[in-house]
């Protein structure tokens, strides 16, 4: 290891059916960031990059949000196999939390006839844009239901005090140890 | 009064003859986790968290309807033990639909302060998303399925302290749900004296005041006890 400790990181950030609070909560990293920087290149990130490809050699990824469409599934897939350190960030990719409210509906149709047609006032139609808009899946899931998680960072959000505590052992190529009500409490 | 004496946790201890192993644990100084259990209830090991092992015996058990023995030897927090916990939690997360982030009860709940107690980061077990509704029909408090872990003490505490006996155990195994009245609306059954003591003995966001929003929900099992002092010692002034 002493070989690559001292080479910056490759960070990246994945955002998945959430609402985006858990980024947010990066932001809130505040001055932290500049160290962060210094430390590790961002090299995806809805908040972070502008790259649209998943790159390979990540190092260490966090992942937000719950896996509810095809779109999400693909790009999971390929983040698990292009990165060292998966981190499941913030109660929906940990719980599938709010996005996975909709699997008490038994499937992915009922949503949609719900939303698209009952609730319609006038343009009643299902979405059908094959290749443009992703397809639901049945159950929106949490991420280790799919790919193997190497980090849990629950809360919704996470406070970036909790962030800080998963990143920093994981810059100096250490596991972190996430304990008491400061560190896991849900919700 | 005759006097038990065991060990609890390598420590000698000496209680009442009679007592349980939970209320022995305590004046021990230790503790085990409790989620159905109450003082000033009856006890009825619905969650399992009490679960201790007993030297000499392959199975755990539960301690709060456990009865203290002569020379018992008690072990509380072993690794196998720490495991069960954590799973049991697990379960309980699993086989509901608990959503902390917009619940009642979030930051009061007892159910999410077991689990930062027992270290459950994530749910080894598969969510199982039942579908499960709710009862609005009282005018005062809702009760959310959802959230409902079936411990019983909206049973117990209407049934024991109250008197009205307007909850029960309907049904069996997943669909398993506590009913109001013979499966009822709970605004529709007569017996209801509105008195809100299961709301407030409600370790989760289950039963609340239709008034309470995400994190407004606040528990008050010590007014129970107060109640309960009161009536045993006729001292109704604090």
């Amino acid at each position: 290891m002493s070989g690559h400790a001292t080479r910056r990181k490759r960070l990246a950030t994945v955002w998945l059916a959430g609402c985006s609070g858990c980024h947010m909560s990066f932001l809130d990293l505040d001055s932290w960031l500049i160290e962060l920087a210094q430390q590790a290149d961002v090299v995806y990130s809805p908040i972070g990059s502008d790259q649209k490809e998943f790159p390979s050699d990540v190092d260490i990824v966090l992942v937000e949000g719950g896996v509810a469409n095809t779109d999400n599934l693909e790009l999971l897939m390929q983040v698990r196999s292009n990165s060292k350190v998966l981190v499941s960030f913030g109660d929906c990719a940990i719980t599938a939390n709010i996005p996975g409210m909709r699997n008490m509906l038994q499937g992915s149709d009922p949503v949609l006839r719900r939303a698209y047609l009952e609730l319609a006032d006038g343009s009643a139609q299902l979405p059908d844009a094959p290749g443009i808009v992703p397809d639901l899946l049945d159950q929106v899931l949490p991420v280790h239901a799919l790919v193997p998680v190497d980090v849990y960072l629950p809360g919704c959000p996470p406070s970036a005090a909790r962030i800080r505590a998963v990143l920093e052992p994981l810059l100096n190529d250490q596991q972190p140890q996430l304990r008491g009500s400061d560190q896991i409490r849900f919700g | 009064m005759s006097i038990c004496t065991l060990r609890i946790d390598e420590r000698d201890v000496a209680v009442a003859a009679g007592s349980t192993l939970l209320e022995a644990i305590r004046s021990a100084g230790s503790s085990v986790p409790t989620l159905c259990h109450l003082d000033g209830l009856s006890p009825v090991a619905a969650c399992r968290l009490c679960m201790v092992e007993l030297h000499g015996s392959a199975r755990p058990v539960a301690a709060c309807v456990t009865t203290v023995q002569e020379g018992m030897q008690v072990h509380t927090a072993t690794p196998r033990l720490e495991e069960m916990r954590r799973t049991l939690i697990e379960m309980l997360f699993t086989e509901g639909n608990h959503v902390c982030a917009i619940c009642v009860a979030n930051g009061n709940c007892e159910l999410q302060n077991l689990a930062v107690r027992v270290g459950m980061d994530h749910s080894r077990l598969p969510y199982r998303f039942p579908q499960r509704n709710q009862d609005l029909s009282h005018k005062r408090f809702g009760l959310d399925h959802n959230r409902c872990i079936l411990c019983t003490r909206c049973v117990r505490v209407c049934d024991e302290v109250e008197g009205a006996h307007v909850w029960d155990v309907g049904w069996r195994g997943e669909h398993c749900q506590i009913i109001a009245g013979l499966a009822e609306p709970w605004g529709a059954v007569d017996a209801c004296t509105s008195c809100g003591k299961c709301v407030e003995v409600c370790p989760t966001g289950a039963l609340f005041h239709k008034g309470d929003s995400s994190e407004e929900k606040q528990g008050h099992p010590e007014r129970l006890q107060a109640l309960i002092e009161a009536r045993q010692h006729q001292r109704w002034q604090p």
